[in-house]
């Protein structure tokens, strides 16, 4: 069974947030959109962003890392935010791995928000409906696109090539090379949701990446736009 | 999202156009898809050589640039009564905005063309705007490059006749080292990053030298910190240890570097330290001689410089026949160098000496042992025949972080020695040139005027407005000495200030030192705020009235697409163009977007009608040069010549049938000829076709040692790059400073103003140095401990980005990043507010704890901070309520006991290029009170919308391409 997925080297990730706004533009305009923004030329204006770019600094002075850490959907293969929603909106898609919402049965309740333990879904607080990343569905299932072109808008967009997208399920795809050849690792596995997106460590470093995984399970709910409590697995 | 994935999800039926982005300096290709006339997306372009299809997060939210509210609309006239700085203005037409400006430039013109000044923020229209001022006749022109990175472009250029960005960077497609040094983020930013991953996965090591580790040194395998400003210490110490090792290129340094050439060095000679030559020149450049002497230790003699089979020594003390003592350039460099041990580096940067030796060797020894060899023939210069070209893998980048102190120059240099003595110049793995460099040391191919005459009545300049000094005869002074233009670039205070001074322009003008002004014309430079130092103290000077109660700069005319601080201070604003609305070229005349292997230009192409009555400001020019009809721009029978910007584009030559043109694509009747031919009226429908871009591929033996490689000199003349094919020697030894230092030692027939004389001769030292930067050495370093400097965020492009709704969001406000231990020790906590305070202001902010500074540094982001409604931003929004600039700390000018000492005011720049010395303010910090207001402080009057501008604060917005309609 097919089950997509990005792999995101954080050994050539610079924090540039070219994946960000790439997300940002493709989808407002897209089947998953819009993408609201509160406030945008006021006091704290707050969007919808089905992608983030966390900065951590690991170590101490002098031996610091600073660490870019771009988070989105993770696309569990036993995701917790689907058997909790109330209405059926958030599913599973069989055929390629997908975890989606269908706008149309979502009733904004921020169950699944809650469920989802990396804080990676946003309830867009004008339309009241759950979102969060697609993986651009309608460029990956767009057959009118060129075969180079079918990859999410972040994928294309990235500067480093920090962001590989592809098939973790076979084990000849640039992902799962990437995952085995380079040490590719899960977020917070202890939790067995299985997420189907992967990161790369900082090759000559590996030692601060340890320190970094455990940043990342402290900052566990989205801290740019807290969506609701985390829960329990 | 329906259950089903629609498999065609587009509502409507896309189009998709090629153009060129233009959300920072860089200028990737990019697709634009639109959507019943709106832009549902712009795409970085696969087929673009620059960035190869990918985009950053500027250029992926241009479409919240192009719907910006803050566009303005319409030209606008200050309302009578009105301040500036009010920000009070009417709708006037274009017909009335242009008919005043060619009045009040007709008399200007005919009177006193010197009192015409413009400045340029954005500065890839050089061509176009130099030329207009030229013609015009003021010598008052420049773009933002004296207050950016004047100091790498000309430092590396009188060094080795190229610099880094769009003329040249680091191959790291074969380099096995690469060392960047200081903040340069912001310049050729998607090529950067799309080179430093593939470097990092294919090997190479990465190492950073900074006192931040953000952005690229993120990603480096070792981050060094360094204290700011010291840099020049720490290369001069790598320098020495090179020397020291002999860990240097030896063939290299004596061959393609004028350490061989023998150095007058009789102290009592009126010639004293320049390079001996016997006058008979072999290369056809009537402004440079070739006929520097060797000392050939196999015959024990002088010889011409690469005469056959004779080989220069290095080191040593020599008599010539006539009895004058020389000596080799390399040898007075390594004297020079002597003192500067790791041990002494280690004091002033804060890097261990240890560090430094051992860095030192990891360099050499990489070039040394690890050299690359390309099966190239070539000839060079001298008409030797080569089999192969070497390369010797260590590649370096730097730009602002380097540039930005009034040391920055002298640290410069003493950058591209280091990679000369490495033998890395134009070879393969180190740092490789872009057409139209490499030019001279420095370049012929602009010379500034030198005389007063040179300004005349409904005449063009006697000169370009820039040029490259390479004696005090080259600089732009009255016979007394004096400045002649208003930033007082090309005058004794600022020698080699090739990109002007648009920093001083503002206190120059409303002071009236050296003359008065009438009309300052701004285009894009947001000087009222983040592109002035003492910004308090630049907008009082905008709104300062004399005892007549007419204004000190008596007329303003800014041209911008978007409302920010400086319109407010206009008194005739005219609404730009975004890049989706027009026409632009990046020139081979101008700043091009050349790569590696040969020369590169690309344009603009309208995507969209200009929104309301925007004009691009080209067609301003044009119209206005037209107007007043400035000779290249009218015919014999006085009509107009161009039609319009595209028009000229595709019809101006350098010279009567030259077939040198803005682009050097699609040239020739046909559009069959690259680089020079006919115009070709179908021009700019070819580039459309194209991608908007021309690459021209050369053979690549000549895409290295081209400053040796004849068959690129051959090729380059031909094409008119360049004007004369003679070698560009590296200048480990700066005769041309030398000579601005022998006059001030009395000799020549120009010599520098009593108060300038010991200026002139501590800075134009020939020989790299270290000196503390001009603010830090006058600064209580007991009272302001810390060193405040900013990076660029890689989100924002100076301070465009903040009416950018999605933009806005990745930065809304700033912190003061301090070391958790410093901030601690002084008592302030992660998130509170505090005091910073330099001798200049204060600032109140936020503070943040980093662990990835040096604890002898604070930073923040630049140009985050807003003036209180600019931008069209609420006026309670975060960027002004919580966001700050640290403007507000640094001086534009050095500090009056300072300035006493030299005699008069000096700005607070480099002494040689003028560059703007940005991080070398000194500042402490202290928590501000529990009663202060938890509000950013300065605060200023709020800027109310101005006319044309979308009124509406939406409390949400879901834009969807093609669904306002």
């Amino acid at each position: 069974m097919t089950q997509l997925a990005l792999v995101i080297d954080l050994n050539v990730c610079v924090g540039c947030h070219a994946c960000v706004t790439s997300c940002k533009e493709w989808n407002t305009s897209g089947v998953a959109g819009s993408l609201s923004d509160e406030n945008p030329y006021g006091k704290d204006p707050s969007g919808t962003f089905f992608n983030r770019v966390q900065t951590f600094e690991v170590g101490e002075f002098p031996n610091t890392q600073t660490v870019h850490f771009p988070k989105s959907c993770l696309h569990c293969e036993d995701p917790p935010c689907v058997p909790v929603c109330p209405t059926g909106a958030s599913y599973k898609r069989q055929t390629d791995g997908l975890v989606l919402i269908d706008y149309d049965k979502c009733i904004g309740c921020n169950y699944c928000s809650w469920a989802c333990p990396y804080g990676v879904r946003e309830l867009d607080e004008n339309q009241k409906v759950m979102k969060k990343c697609t993986l651009c569905v309608d460029r990956i299932n767009d057959t009118s696109l060129a075969d180079e072109q079918r990859k999410p808008a972040c994928v294309l967009a990235c500067p480093t090539n920090a962001r590989l997208y592809g098939d973790i399920h076979d084990p000849e795809s640039i992902v799962s090379k990437a995952i085995r050849e380079n040490g590719g690792y899960q977020l917070m596995p202890e939790w067995e949701t299985k997420p189907a997106n992967h990161y790369l460590p900082r090759r000559s470093a590996s030692a601060i990446d340890n320190e970094l995984s455990r940043k990342v399970e402290q900052q566990r709910p989205n801290t740019l736009k807290p969506t609701g409590a985390p829960s329990k697995p | 999202m329906p259950t089903t994935t629609p498999a065609a999800p587009e509502l409507s039926p896309s189009e998709v156009k090629t153009t060129t982005c233009y959300m920072c300096a860089c200028r990737c290709g990019i697709k634009v898809t639109l959507r019943d006339g709106e832009v549902r997306y712009i795409e970085g372009n696969p087929e673009h050589p620059l960035n190869q299809g990918v985009i950053c997060a500027k250029g992926a939210s241009g479409i919240m640039k192009q719907y910006s509210p803050a566009r303005l609309t319409q030209p606008l006239r200050r309302k009578a009564g009105a301040h500036r700085g009010d920000a009070e203005f009417e709708v006037i037409t274009w017909d009335e905005a242009l008919r005043q400006i060619e009045e009040r430039l007709t008399h200007l013109r005919a009177t006193d063309p010197k009192k015409f000044a413009l400045f340029t923020g954005r500065d890839q229209m050089q061509a176009l705007t130099g030329l207009f001022a030229a013609q015009f006749g003021t010598p008052n022109y420049a773009a933002h490059g004296g207050f950016c990175s004047v100091n790498m472009a000309a430092g590396m250029i009188y060094t080795i006749g190229g610099s880094f960005w769009e003329f040249g960077g680091p191959d790291l497609d074969r380099a096995k080292l690469f060392v960047m040094i200081g903040t340069a983020e912001d310049h050729h930013s998607n090529p950067l990053k799309i080179a430093i991953s593939k470097f990092k996965r294919s090997g190479g090591k990465f190492i950073s030298i900074n006192p931040v580790r953000t952005g690229y040194s993120a990603i480096a395998d070792e981050w060094i910190p360094i204290r700011p400003g010291t840099d020049g210490a720490l290369l001069l110490a790598l320098n020495a240890e090179l020397v020291r090792e002999k860990l240097y290129d030896e063939d290299f340094v004596g061959e393609y570097t004028n350490g061989g050439y023998l150095v007058n060095d009789d102290p009592n000679s009126p010639q004293y330290g320049l390079v001996v030559a016997n006058g008979i020149t072999p290369a056809d450049n009537p402004h440079r001689n070739h006929s520097q002497l060797w000392w050939d230790a196999g015959i024990d003699a002088a010889v011409s410089n690469h005469a056959s089979g004779c080989k220069p020594a290095l080191n040593g003390k020599y008599t010539l026949p006539d009895g004058m003592p020389v000596r080799p350039a390399f040898a007075l460099l390594c004297e020079r160098l002597e003192p500067y041990t790791p041990e002494w580096a280690a004091e002033i940067t804060g890097i261990p000496a240890a560090r430094i030796r051992s860095l030192a060797r990891e360099m050499g020894e990489i070039a040394r042992d690890q050299k690359i060899t390309l099966p190239l023939a070539w000839t060079d210069s001298w008409g030797r025949t080569h089999d192969s070209i070497t390369g010797n893998p260590v590649a370096f980048h730097a730009m602002r972080g380097l540039a930005a102190h009034s040391n920055g120059f002298q640290t410069i240099r003493a950058l591209s020695i280091l990679m000369s003595l490495l033998g890395t110049i134009d070879r393969p793995g180190g740092f490789r040139h872009k057409a139209p460099y490499p030019r001279g040391t420095p370049p012929v191919f602009a010379r500034n005027p030198v005389t007063p005459d040179a300004v005349k009545p409904n005449t063009p300049l006697g000169g370009a407005p820039l040029g490259f000094p390479a004696s005090p005869d080259e600089l732009f002074v009255d016979d007394a000495g004096s400045p002649m233009r208003i930033d007082k670039a090309f005058s004794w205070e600022y020698p080699l200030a090739v990109h002007g001074m648009m920093h001083n322009v503002i206190a120059n003008a409303w002071r009236g030192d050296p003359y008065k002004i009438d009309t300052l014309f701004i285009f894009m430079a947001n000087m009222a705020w983040n592109s002035s130092m003492n910004t308090s103290e630049t907008r009082r000077m905008l709104n300062d009235r004399n005892e007549n109660g007419e204004y000190k700069i008596p007329f303003i005319i800014v041209c911008d697409a978007f409302e920010s601080e400086m319109t407010a201070f206009a008194d005739l604003i005219l609404p730009d163009t975004t890049y989706l609305e027009r026409h632009d070229v990046m020139s081979m005349l101008d700043r091009p977007i050349s790569e590696f292997d040969g020369p590169v230009d690309a344009v603009r192409v309208p995507i969209l009608p200009p929104k309301g009555q925007c004009r691009p400001f080209q067609e301003v020019i044009v119209e206005l040069a037209s107007r007043l009809k400035l000779p290249a721009f009218t015919n014999a029978d006085g009509t107009r010549k161009f039609r319009d910007y595209p028009d000229f584009v595709v019809n101006f030559q350098t010279a009567p049938n030259s077939g040198q043109g803005y682009l050097t694509g699609w040239r020739g009747e046909e559009g069959d000829k690259p680089m020079i031919g006919a115009p070709n009226p179908k021009q700019w429908d070819m580039y459309a076709k194209n991608n908007c871009v021309h690459q021209h591929h050369l053979p690549p033996e000549i895409t290295y040692m081209r400053n040796w490689n004849q068959g690129y000199h051959d090729w380059a003349t031909n094409v008119k790059l360049r004007r004369y094919g003679d070698p560009i020697m590296i200048q480990l030894y700066a005769e041309v400073l030398q000579r601005f230092r022998l006059a001030a030692r009395g000799h020549g027939k120009r010599q520098p103003p009593a108060h300038l004389k010991d200026r002139i001769e501590k800075y134009f030292d020939p020989l790299p140095f270290y000196y503390e930067p001009l603010e830090v050495s006058i600064s209580d370093k007991q009272k302001y401990p810390l060193a405040a400097i900013t990076q660029r965020p890689m989100a924002m492009y100076h301070s465009w980005d903040s009416q950018n709704a999605w933009l806005r969001q990745i930065h809304t406000h700033n912190y003061l990043f301090i070391n958790t231990k410093t901030a601690q020790a002084a008592g302030i906590a992660d998130g509170g507010w505090l005091w910073v305070e330099s001798m200049h202001g204060k600032v109140r902010c936020m503070c943040r704890y980093s662990e990835a500074v040096e604890p002898g540094t604070v930073w923040t982001w630049n140009a985050i901070g807003k003036s209180r409604g600019a931008w069209h931003l609420a006026e309670d929004a975060n960027e002004s309520r919580r966001g700050f600039l640290l403007n507000h700390l640094i001086s534009d000018e050095l500090p009056a006991n300072a300035s006493e000492r030299e005699g008069r005011r000096m700005s607070n720049s480099d002494p040689l290029t003028g560059q703007a010395g940005w991080y070398d303010v000194r500042v402490r910090i202290y928590p501000a009170g529990a009663d202060e207001p938890q509000e950013s402080s300065p605060q200023f009057n709020a800027l109310k919308p101005l006319p044309g501008t979308t009124k509406l604060h939406r409390l949400w917005q879901a834009f969807a391409a093609g669904e306002s309609k």
